[in-house]
């Protein structure tokens, strides 16, 4: 019998793979749910016998099971996306199934915690300091020193927290992995928890990812007994963006609002109800299993460029011929993502921007197709990797108003906690109204009060406004509690560096 | 009113868990389609906080409401990825299938974004949605 393998991912479902699978079925086949193979213009993908076929639709069944199909793609492995990629943390991408412990263990699964579980737990951070992994949600934080801060850390009880919060628009590496490989997560949280010294841990999952918490929860009941003496809960959001920030991800947790906390006190000493936390990313934590194989460590290091080692899941979403999954060593440059592996915009259009790392990033200009992806390049650039989403954007977009939306953005999304965001935010977006409308701005009815005494009783002039702009970009910058006020800024004054005329003339 | 025998359940079914607050409105959110100020009273009592403590979570969150609404949602992704691949085009189309009969909620990212526009009814999702097909799916809600 014919064994056809279709993703249950949650972004095959939605371009129609239950569809396709019931086909299958239907005409005799076995049909293997797998992960994803991140080739996301090609969803659903059908794979027979190592042959790819996409995107299928209920129609192709016949000719795809004849060898006829016009959708034939010839080896999967083979195709040029997947054979330039380097797979580390997405190895099992497409080739097993997410819930199978046997497919888990055939292919490596649970080498890595036996062989952590076999040595003293010191030496579990020195290969992951060895390996020199950094925090993948963003701030690219050396994992190793956070892991030896809280084992460190005096305390009877201790948590290891995985931050799968992923709200960034542009981003799904995340979610990829908690629905086609849940297990190397729970490996990977193991293996921090035997390394710290706790015993619980938790997943918080955003409640926009309804399969991956169903995965996880499924995948947490198969592999308890590996697990323990380690026990993982996962733990559902509401709705905020900021609660992918750590702090505020620990006060949803402990059933608080979602505020983000001053820093001293560090997670790592005071995190979650107060004890010494590690608070990781979903692709940091699943990074680790493969590190802590035999030789994982120096190979992980041997990778990248600089101090940004190893792989990175690189997500190419947006206006782009092939969007998807796109692991690779750190140090590739953007214009190769966006124009020879991403082929292009959807719309064939030319490119205009690109935004890389989230809505929290800066919007790149096709002359700075030549940086390399590394967190230091692109920090020099002030631009962000974040969490290795790009956004491109055709020649259609209005850089302007996508400066606001940052804005917009941020203000539905401040926690409120701080100043700078929560009322910067409201500002920023009416400046850039402002600035946008053209006509120089009166004083308003607060300003026109007398004991305003340092506001401008004349009209402002554009440039004004630019200065007032740049001043709000500052404080905002400088002087917010987290990433959200502090990082809203890339996105503004980046699209107002190479794009002013999406601003108004100033007529 | 969302007090009651099921009200006392969900309290129950979380009873001594950590940072039970959470899930708690969660499920009853699930359950009454909303969090109420009578909920919240409840809520408070079972978990020793003031109702002050329990409303102030519950109106921090975009998914917890005061008042229930029985339409049917459809959630439109309007970030970034689904922006640059012009879910802002459809949008008056949708808005105007929706009328006053379905609740149209913007959400920042459904992790679709190579393949927007995306939206999501209950937990179904759908992408490269352009506008017959969004105005087929809010008509259908």
């Amino acid at each position: 019998m014919t064994v056809v393998r279709i993703s249950d991912d949650a972004l095959a479902l939605a371009c129609g793979a239950d569809a396709v699978a019931e086909a299958f079925a239907k005409a005799g086949c076995t049909v293997e749910r797998v992960s994803s193979w991140g080739m996301h213009w090609l969803e659903p993908l059908v794979e027979v016998d190592g042959l790819g076929f996409g995107p299928a639709t209920p129609v192709d069944v016949a000719a795809i099971l004849a060898g006829s199909s016009a959708k034939a793609i010839g080896p999967i492995a083979d195709h040029p996306f997947i054979a330039r990629q380097q797979r580390l943390t997405f190895a099992r991408a497409g080739r097993t199934r997410p819930l199978s412990l046997d497919d888990y263990a055939a292919t490596g699964g649970w080498a890595g915690l036996d062989r952590a579980r076999r040595m003293p737990a010191a030496d579990v951070v020195a290969e992951i300091m060895g390996s020199g992994l950094r925090g993948r949600g963003g701030a690219g934080f050396p994992a190793g020193i956070k892991w030896r801060t809280v084992a460190e850390a005096p305390g009877a009880r201790k948590y290891v927290v995985c931050n799968a919060d992923e709200g960034d628009s542009g981003t799904f590496a995340d979610r990829m992995l908690m629905e086609g490989d849940p297990f190397a997560l729970l490996e990977g949280m193991a293996i921090c928890a035997h390394a710290v010294g706790a015993s619980r841990g938790y997943i918080y999952v955003r409640s926009e990812y309804p399969h991956a918490i169903a995965k996880l929860n499924a995948a947490i009941g198969l592999a308890a007994a590996r697990l323990a003496p380690f026990v993982v809960e996962v733990r559902v959001g509401a709705g905020a963006y900021v609660c992918g920030e750590e702090t505020s991800l620990l006060n949803s947790i402990e059933g608080k609002r979602g505020e983000v906390r001053a820093k001293p006190p560090l997670p790592a000493l005071e995190g979650l109800f107060g004890c010494p936390t590690v608070v990781n990313n979903v692709l940091t934590l699943a990074a680790v299993p493969h590190i802590l194989h035999e030789g994982g460590a120096s190979l992980y290091d041997s990778l990248g460029v600089a101090r940004s080692k190893g792989t990175m899941p690189i997500q190419i979403a947006g206006n782009v011929k092939r969007g998807g999954l796109f692991e690779t060593a750190f140090g590739i440059t953007l214009g190769e993502l966006v124009n020879d592996i991403a082929g292009g915009t959807a719309s064939g259009r030319p490119v205009k921007a690109v935004q890389v790392g989230g809505p929290l990033g800066a919007y790149l200009h096709p002359d700075q197709f030549g940086l390399p992806f590394d967190y230091e390049t692109y920090a020099a650039a002030d631009a962000l990797v974040g969490h290795g989403g790009i956004v491109v954007f055709d020649d259609s977009a209005d850089m302007g108003a996508m400066a606001r939306f940052a804005f917009q953005f941020c203000a539905a999304e401040s926690c409120g906690k701080c100043t700078p965001c929560r009322i910067g935010a409201v500002r920023g977006a009416e400046l850039i109204d402002a600035i946008r409308s053209g006509s120089p701005r009166g004083p308003d009815a607060v300003e026109r009060a007398p004991q305003m005494h340092n506001a401008p009783k004349a009209g402002r002039t554009r440039a004004e406004q630019l200065g007032l702009l740049e001043d709000l970009c500052d404080t905002m910058q400088s002087a917010s509690l987290c990433a959200l006020g502090g990082f809203t800024p890339y996105p503004v004054r980046s699209a107002l560096k190479h794009w002013p005329e999406d601003f108004g003339d100033g007529l | 009113m969302t007090t009651g025998p099921r009200l006392d359940e969900i309290l129950a079914a979380h009873a001594g868990r950590d940072g039970a607050l959470l899930p708690i409105l969660h499920d009853v959110q699930a359950a009454f389609g909303c969090v109420d100020a009578g909920a919240e009273a409840e809520v408070a009592k079972a978990l020793n906080l003031s109702r002050a403590e329990v409303h102030g979570v519950v109106s921090f969150y975009h998914d917890f409401t005061p008042s229930p609404d029985p339409r049917p949602e459809v959630q439109i992704c309007r970030a970034e990825a689904c922006q640059a691949r012009g879910v802002e085009a459809l949008v008056l189309a949708a808005e105007a299938a929706a009328g006053s009969r379905v609740r149209l909620k913007t959400v920042y990212c459904l992790g679709l974004c190579s393949v927007g526009p995306s939206a999501r009814v209950g937990d179904t999702l759908h992408a490269r949605l352009d506008e017959a097909a969004l105005v087929a799916l809010v008509r259908g809600a």
